[in-house]
C-alpha cells in the first residue's frame, strides 16, 4: 500500500441542487491501493460525491481527473470504461435471474447468436474465486441472503474490470457476521491493487479498515487524515459533527407500569406452509424498552407486520392497553395508539415522490386536523412538517422538496419524527438508526429513552448489539419464529446471546 | 410496465412543444417523399381548424371526447393502473345514454340529467369491474381490460339491435329532444356545427380531475397507492378499495365521453363495425400531456385539431389525411423517447449559458 500513484483526484467540486450546495469546492484524492473512508453527517453530501465520480451527476464546477488525466464522466458507462464500479445500498439486481447472468447482464460472453452461459458462469467463478467472494454462480437471486447479494454486486464490478470500487453505505444492511466477512473482502480487495472508497457512519469500521478518511461537513472538506495512528473514534467523531458526542445513552433505572402491549401465542404461516411465526408469547408495560436480538430472518419483520395488521395472523391474540387488537385493520390499529417505525425506509415507510410534508401526515391524513369534509388542509400540514423537520433537524432545501431528494439519512429521521409525533402508547422501532449518522444517533437514542420515560412501551427490533445493550431494559432472543430465551440487558454476554440466536441455547425462564 | 410508468410521468413545457415541431417536420418529409407540398398542405389543415365558424365548432366538438378519455387514461395511470379499456367504457357510455334517452320520456330537466348518470355510471361500473378483477384476483388490468373491450363493442350491438333499433336501419332509434345535450343557440351562432354541453362537462371535468386528485384526502390516497403500494399499506389505507375506486372514477371520465357523443353530437347510437378509437386515442392524449389535466386538455387540442383538420388537407393538397397519423405518431413518439428531444436541446442549452457566462 505504499504505492504513492494516485488514481482519482477531484478538484474542487461543486454540485447545487435547488436551494442548497450539496458540494462545496470538494477536493479529494485516492491512492493505488488505498482504502479511504469517507465520512459525513446525514445530507453532508458523501453519496453525492461519489454520484458525480460514477457518472450519475454533473458538477457544477471542478475537474475530475482519472489515472492523471483530466476527464468527464458522462454517465455510467463512461465511468465503468474508466475502472469504476459502484456497489449501491439499493441493490440493482434482477430478482429471478442467476448470480452469473446478473453479473454478465449487457456484457454477455457470445456464442455465434447464442450467449454462451458456461462461460460466463466460468468467468464469475474464476474471479469470485480470486478474491474470496464464495459465490455460487448458478442460483437465482432470490433466494440468496441480503449479504450474497451484495457480493454480486461487487462482482459485478469486477467483472467490468473496475479498479476503483465504491462502496456507499455497504454495512447499513449487513448483519454482524457478513460485516466482518465483508471488511475482509474488502482488505482483499485493496491488497490486489484495487482502489476503494468506502462511505460508512460506522466508526469502528473505518478504524478497523481506512487507510485515509476524508471528513465533509454541509458540503465542505473540513479534515482529511492520511495518516491513521492520529486517529480515534471520537476524533473522528468531534471532526463529522463539529462538536463532542457522548457514545453511552443515559438511561435511569426503568420504572415499569401497567401492560400496555401482550401477545400471547402469535402464530402467522408463511408462504411455503411453514410457520414463520411459531407461538410468539411476551409483554411490554409502560415505561419500558424491550429489545428482540436474532439474526435476521427469524421472523421479526413477520412479528411487525402482524402486530401491526399489515399481514393476517393465524393464531393467537395481540392486546394493546387491554383491547384486543388482533384482528383489526391497519389503520385501527395506528388509531388505537401504535406508532411504527418500519425498517425498509422505501419500501414501507416513504412516498418517494411525495413531498415531506405530504410524507409527514402519511398515517395520519385522514385526521380532522389535516382537513375537513374530505380536502387536505395544506396550511396545517406544512405547519405540522415544519415544525417537525426543524425538531428533528431534517435537512433538505424545504418541506416541499420530494423524499427522494433527502439523503438517506434525512429520510430516516423525517420517519421517526412523522411516528413519534403520534404520541402513540406502543411505539414499534425496527433498526431505527439504520443509515444515521453518530449525532443522529445519539439524539435518536436520546429521545427513545424520553419516550419511555414518558411511558410509552417500546418494542425495538436491531441487528447492532450495541444499540440492544444501550436500549433496552429487557432483551429477548428471537429464532424460528418463537422466543428462545431473555437475557440481561445490563450485563453484556455476546456468547450466551450467540447461542440463542442461533438456537442451541435452551429455553429458560 | 416499469418503461410504460417513465415514459407517462415525463412533463415539462419544452420537450412537447419542440417535439411537437419535430412532428410536424417529419410530416412534411413524408410529404416530400411522397411528392406533396407540405407547406400548401398544413397550410390547409389549418386553415380548415380555423377558417369558418363552423369548422372551428367542429373541430371543438372532435376534441371534446378526447378530453374526456385523455383524463379516464391519465386518472387511471395516477393510480399506478394502466386503463387500457377505455375504450369499452366509452362504448358502455354511449349505450347507456342511449338506453335512456330512447326508451324513456321524462320532462328535459330529468330525462337529460338521468342520461347522462346512467352512461357515466355504465363506464364507471365496465372500469369497476377491471379495479376489482386487479384487486380481488390479481388479473392484471390490461389483460381484462382489453377482453372488456372487445365484450362491450358486442354487448353494444346486441342492445341496440334487440331494443333499441330502428327498423330497416343499422343504428338506433332517435334519443328524445328531451334528453339532448346540444346548445341550440350555440349551434345556430357557429353555423350549424355541433356544439354541446359536454364540452363545458369535459372542462369542468379537468377542474374535477386537479381538485380530485390533489386537492382531496381520496386524491391523496389514489396518489399514494399509484406511488407506491407498500407504504400505503403501511399508513392504513385500503389499498384494493382504492384501486377499486380509481377505476371507477377512470370509467366514469371515459363513460362522460361516450354520453356526449350519442346526447350532443348523434342523437342514435350505430351498430358498431368496429371500435370508436376514442378511448385508444385517450391513451395517445395522456401521453401528450404528461397525465397532468392541463396537459390533457392541451394534448386533446392537438390531437384532435390535427384530426381534424387532416380532412382539410385532402381535400386542399391532395394528400391523404393519413400523413396526419404520421405526424401525430412522431409528436408522442418524441414526447415518449424525451431523451432524444432533450440531446437536440442539450447544444442550444450549453450555447447559452455559455454565453450567460461571457456575460457575467
Ligand atoms: N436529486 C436531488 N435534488 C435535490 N436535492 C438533493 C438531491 N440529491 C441530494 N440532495 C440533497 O443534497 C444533500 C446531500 O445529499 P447526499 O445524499 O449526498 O447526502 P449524504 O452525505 O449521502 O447523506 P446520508 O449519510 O444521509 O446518506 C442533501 O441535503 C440532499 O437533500
Ligand atoms: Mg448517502
Amino acid at each position: 500500500m505504499n504505492q504513492n500513484e494516485t488514481v482519482v483526484q477531484l478538484k474542487g467540486i461543486t454540485k447545487r441542487f435547488p436551494g442548497l450546495v450539496a458540494n462545496d469546492s470538494i477536493d479529494f484524492e485516492l491512492k493505488k491501493g488505498q482504502i479511504h473512508a469517507l465520512l459525513g453527517e446525514n445530507g453532508a453530501g458523501k453519496s453525492t460525491l461519489m454520484n458525480i465520480l460514477f457518472g450519475l451527476y454533473q458538477p457544477d464546477e471542478g475537474e475530475i481527473w482519472i489515472n492523471g488525466k483530466q476527464t468527464v464522466i458522462s454517465g455510467a458507462s463512461k465511468a465503468i470504461e474508466l475502472g469504476i464500479g459502484m456497489v449501491h445500498q439499493h441493490f440493482k439486481l434482477v430478482q429471478p435471474f442467476t448470480v452469473a447472468e446478473n453479473i454478465v447482464l449487457g456484457e454477455e460472453p457470445q456464442k455465434g447468436l447464442t450467449i454462451d452461459y458456461k462461460l460466463a458462469n466460468r468467468k464469475v467463478k474464476e474471479i469470485s474465486e480470486q478474491y474470496g467472494l464464495k459465490v455460487d454462480p448458478q442460483v437465482r437471486i432470490q433466494d440468496i441472503t441480503v449479504g450474497m447479494q451484495q457480493r454480486v454486486e461487487i462482482l459485478k464490478t469486477l467483472y467490468r474490470g473496475a479498479d476503483i470500487v465504491i462502496f456507499d453505505e455497504p454495512t447499513a444492511v449487513l448483519t454482524v457476521q457478513e460485516i466482518e466477512e465483508l471488511l475482509e473482502i474488502i482488505r482483499g480487495l485493496a491488497a490486489e491493487g484495487k482502489s476503494i472508497i468506502i462511505i460508512t457512519h460506522k466508526l469502528k469500521e473505518v478504524m478497523a479498515l481506512a487507510d485515509a478518511v476524508t471528513v465533509i461537513r454541509r458540503g465542505k472538506v473540513v479534515a482529511t487524515v492520511d495518516d491513521m495512528a492520529d486517529a480515534t473514534e471520537e476524533k473522528l467523531a468531534g471532526l463529522m459533527v463539529g462538536r463532542d458526542v457522548s457514545f453511552k445513552v443515559e438511561k435511569q433505572q426503568s420504572n415499569p407500569g401497567d401492560v400496555v402491549l401482550d401477545v400471547r401465542d402469535l402464530t402467522m404461516n408463511g408462504d411455503q406452509g411453514k410457520k414463520v411465526l411459531n407461538g410468539m408469547t411476551f409483554q411490554i408495560r409502560a415505561g419500558e424498552i424491550l429489545g428482540i436480538a436474532g439474526v435476521d430472518g427469524n421472523g421479526q419483520s413477520e412479528l411487525i407486520y402482524g402486530i401491526t395488521g399489515m399481514r393476517k395472523t393465524h393464531g393467537g391474540t395481540v392486546t394493546l392497553n387491554g383491547n384486543d387488537i388482533t384482528h383489526l385493520t391497519p389503520r385501527e390499529i395506528s388509531k388505537s395508539g401504535v406508532g411504527h417505525i418500519p425498517e425498509d425506509r422505501h419500501k414501507h415507510g416513504l412516498v418517494l415522490d411525495f413531498s415531506l410534508s405530504e410524507n409527514m401526515i402519511l398515517g395520519t391524513y385522514f385526521d380532522e386536523r389535516y382537513g375537513r369534509h374530505g380536502f387536505l388542509d395544506f396550511k396545517m400540514m406544512d405547519k405540522t412538517a415544519q415544525e417537525l423537520v426543524t425538531e428533528f433537524d431534517v435537512r433538505s432545501s424545504g418541506i416541499s422538496t420530494h423524499a427522494r431528494a433527502l439523503s438517506g439519512g434525512n429520510q430516516q429521521k423525517a420517519i421517526i419524527a412523522r411516528e413519534l409525533h403520534k404520541n402513540p402508547d406502543l411505539l414499534i422501532a425496527v433498526q431505527p438508526t439504520r443509515g444515521l449518522d453518530i449525532g443522529a444517533i445519539e439524539f435518536v437514542h436520546k429521545r427513545l429513552v424520553e419516550a419511555r420515560n414518558q411511558g410509552k412501551a417500546i418494542l425495538l427490533i436491531s441487528f447492532e448489539l450495541d444499540e440492544l445493550y444501550a436500549l433496552s431494559d429487557r432483551i429477548a432472543v428471537m429464532f424460528e419464529g418463537r422466543l428462545t430465551g431473555e437475557v440481561d440487558a445490563h450485563e453484556r454476554d455476546d456468547a450466551k446471546l450467540g447461542l440463542l440466536m442461533t438456537g442451541s441455547g435452551k429455553r429458560e425462564g | 410496465m416499469e418503461m410504460i410508468k417513465k415514459i407517462f410521468n415525463k412533463s415539462s413545457l419544452l420537450v412537447p412543444l419542440v417535439s411537437i415541431l419535430l412532428g410536424l417536420l417529419v410530416g412534411a418529409l413524408a410529404m416530400l417523399a411522397g411528392g406533396y407540398d407540405p407547406l400548401l398542405a398544413y397550410g390547409s389543415l389549418f386553415k380548415r381548424v380555423f377558417g369558418s365558424s363552423y369548422h372551428m365548432g367542429e373541430t371543438i366538438r372532435a376534441i371534446t371526447p378526447l378530453i374526456f378519455t385523455g383524463l379516464a387514461v391519465a386518472f387511471a395511470f395516477r393510480t399506478g393502473l394502466f386503463n387500457i379499456g377505455v375504450e369499452g367504457q366509452f362504448i358502455m357510455g354511449m349505450t347507456g345514454a342511449t338506453l335512456i334517452g330512447v326508451l324513456l320520456d321524462l320532462p328535459w330537466y330529468l330525462h337529460g340529467p338521468l342520461a347522462i348518470l346512467t352512461g357515466a355510471l355504465f363506464g364507471g361500473l365496465w372500469a369497476g369491474l377491471v379495479g376489482y378483477l386487479k384487486a380481488k384476483r390479481g388479473v392484471n388490468e390490461v389483460i381484462s381490460s382489453i377482453m372488456l373491450n372487445w365484450t362491450a363493442l358486442y354487448l353494444a350491438n346486441y342492445i341496440v339491435t334487440k331494443f333499441l333499433l330502428e327498423p330497416g336501419q343499422q343504428k338506433s332509434r332517435n334519443v328524445h329532444e328531451s334528453a339532448l345535450m346540444s346548445i341550440d343557440w350555440l349551434v345556430q351562432l357557429m353555423d350549424k356545427a355541433r356544439m354541446h354541453w359536454g364540452t363545458f362537462v369535459a372542462l369542468a371535468c379537468v377542474l374535477v380531475f386537479y381538485i380530485l386528485l390533489w386537492r382531496t384526502k381520496q386524491g391523496y390516497e389514489l396518489r399514494a397507492v399509484g406511488h407506491n403500494p407498500d407504504a400505503a399499506l403501511y399508513a392504513g389505507m385500503n389499498v384494493n378499495r382504492t384501486i377499486v375506486k380509481s377505476m371507477f372514477i377512470s370509467g366514469v371520465f371515459a363513460g362522460l365521453g361516450g354520453v356526449f357523443e350519442i346526447l350532443g353530437v348523434f342523437g342514435n347510437q350505430t351498430v358498431l363495425a368496429a371500435s370508436v378509437g376514442y378511448g385508444f386515442d385517450g391513451i395517445a392524449v395522456a401521453l401528450l400531456g404528461g397525465n397532468t389535466p392541463i396537459g390533457v386538455l392541451l394534448g386533446a387540442v392537438l390531437f384532435g385539431g390535427l384530426s381534424y383538420g387532416s380532412n382539410g388537407m385532402s381535400f386542399g393538397a391532395g394528400v391523404p389525411s393519413e400523413i396526419v397519423r404520421i405526424v401525430i405518431g412522431s409528436v408522442i413518439f418524441f414526447v415518449a423517447a424525451h431523451g432524444i428531444v432533450k440531446f437536440i436541446l442539450k447544444p442550444l442549452k450549453l450555447k447559452r449559458s455559455d454565453k450567460s457566462k461571457e456575460a457575467a
